[in-house]
């Protein structure tokens, strides 16, 4: 072949069909696959088998991260690198230190869940081996779009589109590289 | 009650009954829809009050804060005034887009985009009155701790030096949160707009989002966590906000009370804001399908509560300054009603604590013309809170020969409206280029959109939607 196939596309526009289809295709033990569609739908990543993220580890980490700076910054500029005495009060005390150990624990929380997303979701990447096929563009639309990759060790082409008309999708299709 | 009698109670959230289609084309047409000569001169207008603004700022940071009608003792006026101001009107954004999704309440999703935007374009505002006011904005970074040859560091004990991390990091965060909330839709745009210009803007910051479901998973629990964070943040900032006032031992600024009613104050001028914004761009952007009476009507029943609980603030500030048995709290407190300031104070309490109270009445709270007017009241209501606050315990200080009065100058007033100009040309902006409306989220609450078997609501497709919650679930669904 001239051109290497990617995978195969199916189209539905049911979100409960989509679920029944969604449910076979993780029983039939596919791996490498994917359903694209323009809203989160409940449900779908249990029906997937997805295991739950570790996104909420990277933030906790965050958390940790931004309390510690700001107790450490407080305590070590206060009371370790220049102490200065003002109003006889103490030089460091954690009760005062409160407001920016907040803050800056809420900051390193929200930076580090951002960023935790951006690496799992794998963003940005501004290309998509798909991003030309048609189905795959109206998935941001109103259209629930699976994909099997080629890549999964059970594909083939033929089994693969024959499967997911099976399961009531439409418009099914091998996607090539362009 | 079973989900069908939920279905006839319950007021749709989006009227017309539109396909997914339906929404996408609706939204994105806004921005592919030519630029108007309307928009233009709208827009010149407010580029225009903006440009006035950074004019006046311009001549206070070449000539100095003398240019101000500031004296001594008045060492805050407006500049303060109106950064309490703009800060508080953010509020409601974070109160919309954080807190009312942590309670589930779907109608948020037609206003929330909107309403984050209005956030951060007001922190913008509140910035820049707040380095203007420090006098050399040059020398903004000595707020901050970093390693200097005089090998000094900020004094952290200075509530002062708190607003510098709560404003910053407030600032920081609605970002993030608003930008995450809009990749979907940037990704839907990419693929429908036409111009090639526009796909590979669109394409750029949506940073190749594709509606993966196993992104979704990512994505689902990095929303929650955001708005599991900003939701005490927001509450935060406000009440370090007030701790700029409250840790001072002046009589009127010294006082408990201040960081619930400082937040409650700012949810309720926010709401204003949001209401005096979105009543008008319903209209012009016809968006009445999905900004509907019902959600005007939950934003005046917010209102009508945060109102009263201002009101209640204004009430209870007079019988501890007389609780208190302090002279000078008390007298502070009579002069507040009855001193030089005293148009000022009642200015504040028609608007604020009178003007609500129509809201009662659920006519009123779906009457759009008057609803308008109130938000203005409001607005306006919220402005002289703050502008009572500061004068009224800095024009009489402890000494008698030393008191004073104060009026803003022309510099002061011209900022003032410069900071609007900069809002309303930021927002004019955003209607224009940005999805105004969360379009993935509203997708995720139409009838029928989200699979029937989920929620045990079973008996039949079309009422199971009832019981599902607005876009994003718990961690673990």
């Amino acid at each position: 072949m001239s051109k290497s196939t990617i995978g195969v596309v199916g189209e539905f526009t049911d979100v409960n069909a989509l679920t029944a289809a969604v449910a076979k295709v993780t029983d039939a033990g596919y791996q490498r696959w994917d359903v694209y569609t323009p809203y989160p739908v409940h449900g779908l990543d249990k029906t997937m088998k997805i295991k739950r993220s570790y996104l909420t580890y990277i933030s906790f980490a965050g958390l940790l991260g931004g309390i510690t700076t700001a107790l450490g910054l407080q305590w070590w500029t206060g009371a370790v690198d220049y102490p200065l005495n003002i109003g006889g009060k103490q030089l460091f005390a954690w009760q005062f230190s409160v407001p920016i150990d907040f803050e800056l624990s809420i900051l390193g929380t929200a930076l580090m869940t951002v960023m935790g997303l951006f690496h799992l979701c794998r963003l940005p990447t501004w290309y998509n081996k798909y991003q030309d096929d048609e189905s795959f563009k109206k998935a941001t639309d109103d259209t629930f779009v699976i994909a099997i990759d080629a890549d999964d060790d059970r594909f083939s082409a033929d089994n693969a589109q024959q499967f997911l008309r099976q399961l009531g999708a439409q418009n099914v299709h091998i996607v090539h590289a362009s | 009650m079973t989900a069908q009698h939920h279905e006839q109670v319950r007021e749709p959230l989006v009227l017309g009954n539109p396909s997914l289609r339906d929404v996408t084309a609706r939204i994105a047409s806004i921005v592919e829809s030519k630029i108007s000569m309307k928009y233009l001169l709208t827009l010149g207008f407010t580029a225009t009050m903006a440009g006035w603004g950074l004019f006046a700022l311009y001549y206070t940071i070449t000539t100095g804060i003398g240019v101000w009608g500031l004296n001594n003792p008045i060492g805050w006026g407006w500049d303060i005034t109106n950064f309490v101001f703009w800060i508080g009107i953010g509020h409601a954004g974070t109160l919309i887009s954080a807190i009312l999704f942590l309670f589930r309440q779907k109608w948020r999703t037609a206003i929330n985009r909107s309403a984050e935007a209005m956030t951060i374009f007001a922190v913008i505002c509140a910035l820049t009155m707040v380095l203007s006011h420090t006098g050399r904005p040059w020398l903004f970074y000595w707020l901050l701790p970093y390693p200097n040859q005089m090998q000094m560091w900020v004094n952290f004990r200075s509530p002062l030096a708190w607003d510098v991390f709560a404003v910053n990091t407030y600032f920081t965060v609605s970002a993030l949160f608003w930008f995450v909330g809009l990749l979907p839709d940037l990704a839907t745009l990419r693929n429908y707009v036409k111009s090639d210009l526009a796909k590979k803007i669109y394409g750029f910051f949506s940073f190749g989002w594709t509606g993966s479901t196993r992104s979704w998973h990512h994505y689902e629990i990095a929303y929650m966590i955001l708005a599991g964070i900003s939701t005490p943040l927001v509450l935060s900032v406000h009440s370090v906000v007030s701790f700029d006032f409250t840790v001072g031992i002046l009589p009127g600024w010294h006082t408990t009370i201040f960081p619930p009613y400082f937040v409650a104050g700012a949810i309720f001028s926010g709401f204003a804001m949001v209401m005096t914004l979105l009543v008008i761009c319903r209209e012009i952007l016809d968006l009445k399908q999905f900004i509907t009476l019902k959600h005007l009507d939950n934003m005046n029943k917010i209102m009508l509560a945060t109102g009263m609980m201002v009101g209640y603030a204004y009430i209870l500030e007079f019988f501890i300054a007389w609780y208190s048995g302090s002279d000078w709290e008390s007298w502070i407190f009579i002069n507040r009603a009855f001193g030089d300031y005293a148009w000022a104070y009642w200015t504040m309490f028609t608007c604020n604590v009178v003007s609500p109270q129509v809201f009662w009445f659920a006519s009123a709270r779906r009457n759009i013309p008057l609803m308008f007017i109130i938000s203005i009241f409001i607005n306006i209501g919220m402005w002289f809170e703050r502008f009572t606050i500061i004068a009224t315990t800095l024009h009489h200080d402890f000494l008698p020969a030393s008191w004073g009065y104060y009026s803003p100058t022309w510099v002061e007033i011209s900022i003032f409206i410069g900071t609007f100009g900069i809002f309303l040309t930021l927002f004019l902006l955003f209607a224009k280029f940005v999805p105004v409306i969360a379009i993935a989220e509203v997708k995720s609450i139409l009838p029928g959109a989200q699979p029937a078997h989920h929620h045990g609501h079973d008996h039949d497709h079309d009422s199971a939607h009832a019981a599902v919650p607005a876009v994003a679930t718990e961690g673990g669904h």
